[in-house]
């Protein structure tokens, strides 16, 4: 599916879509509540079928996040990038983990190191850090006394 | 600033008196241990990032570090004499390099290589994770600059620990 087409079909799934342009991939902006039904959608539609999500990423703007998500579809070869801004004293999101397993340690991560909420997530615990750490280390406003030494 | 200013090594330390049917040495037994030390120190495998590569390198048919008394790495510490800090030791590997370094049996050498073991390198400012240096953790004999240095210069730094261990300054 060449990137028309695959900007058709997204447009019948979710027709308040907006497109970046001037992107390596095609790139849509959405809605954080919309992310549910969409992500069901863009894995199991016909001639969509991303069933592989390769990167998950969450961009601290420090008025809000963004969470990014890399999906390709290892059938028709379409690669697609979905944004969703987020709430930056509430950052919370769906899980994506039951559709796509792989989301399961990036959702942690993301979690761990930035304080995104994945509701739905089944095991939402820290990954790299210890368990009993505070804080968020990758936020941009992320002080350390202790450990950090502020250049 | 080097070991040994003179940089005259004997080959081996001590006195032979060759005498019919063989021979006398005259020597002290301290310094034939140091000597005998220093030829034969077994490195650990211990890499936590990319200064691992340069390290292998220099094990590698390249660079050899077998010809200096380096060829037996071990996999584990209780068989190991020097440890090769190659890599950035993170707050969360630091527990795990002490137990290492503790498992080692005496005498043990260590050497920082590169320099985020000698001083947490370019994660020394607005990192949260890691170590500023090696040495808060475990005491270090040889430190090697470079970011990873070459491995003429871990090479340097061997043969440096093997002069250091012959004169006693371990």
């Amino acid at each position: 599916m060449n990137r028309e087409e695959l900007k058709q079909s997204l447009l019948e799934i979710l027709p308040s879509a907006t497109f970046e342009e001037g992107t390596e991939w095609t790139t849509i902006a959405i809605d954080p509540a919309a992310w549910e039904d969409l992500a069901l959608e863009l894995r199991s539609a016909w001639g969509l079928e991303f069933d592989f999500l390769f990167c998950v990423t969450a961009v601290d703007w420090k008025t809000h996040f963004t969470m990014v998500y890399h999906l390709t579809s290892t059938i028709h070869r379409h690669t697609l990038v979905v944004k969703a801004k987020l709430d930056r004293q509430h950052p919370e999101i769906r899980t994506v983990s039951d559709i796509w397993r792989t989301a399961e340690f990036h959702e942690r991560e993301a979690y761990d190191l930035m304080g995104i909420v994945f509701t739905g997530h089944p095991d939402l615990r820290r990954l790299f850090m210890t368990d009993e750490w505070q804080g968020w280390p990758l936020r941009k406003d992320y002080e350390d006394p202790v450990n950090m030494i502020k250049l | 600033m080097d070991v040994n200013p003179q940089k005259k090594e004997p080959p081996f330390p001590g006195e032979v008196h060759p005498t019919a049917g063989g021979g006398i040495l005259v020597t002290k037994l301290d310094e034939v241990i140091n000597w005998a030390r220093s030829n034969s120190l077994w490195p650990l495998v211990f890499g936590t990032s990319c200064c691992a590569i340069e390290m292998m390198s220099t094990a590698a048919a390249k660079y050899d570090w077998s010809r200096f008394g380096f060829e037996v790495a071990r996999a584990t510490p209780r068989q190991a004499d020097v440890i090769i800090i190659a890599g950035t030791i993170v707050n969360k590997m630091a527990p795990v390099l002490k137990r290492l370094y503790d498992q080692m049996p005496d005498p043990k050498y260590v050497i920082a290589m590169g320099a985020c073991a000698t001083s947490g390198g370019p994660f020394f400012y607005n990192t949260y994770s890691v170590v500023k240096g090696a040495d808060h953790v475990i005491p270090v004999d040889v430190y090697v600059a470079g970011c990873p240095p070459r491995p003429e210069a871990l090479l340097h730094a061997l043969i440096t620990l093997q002069e250091k261990i012959r004169h006693g300054k371990t």
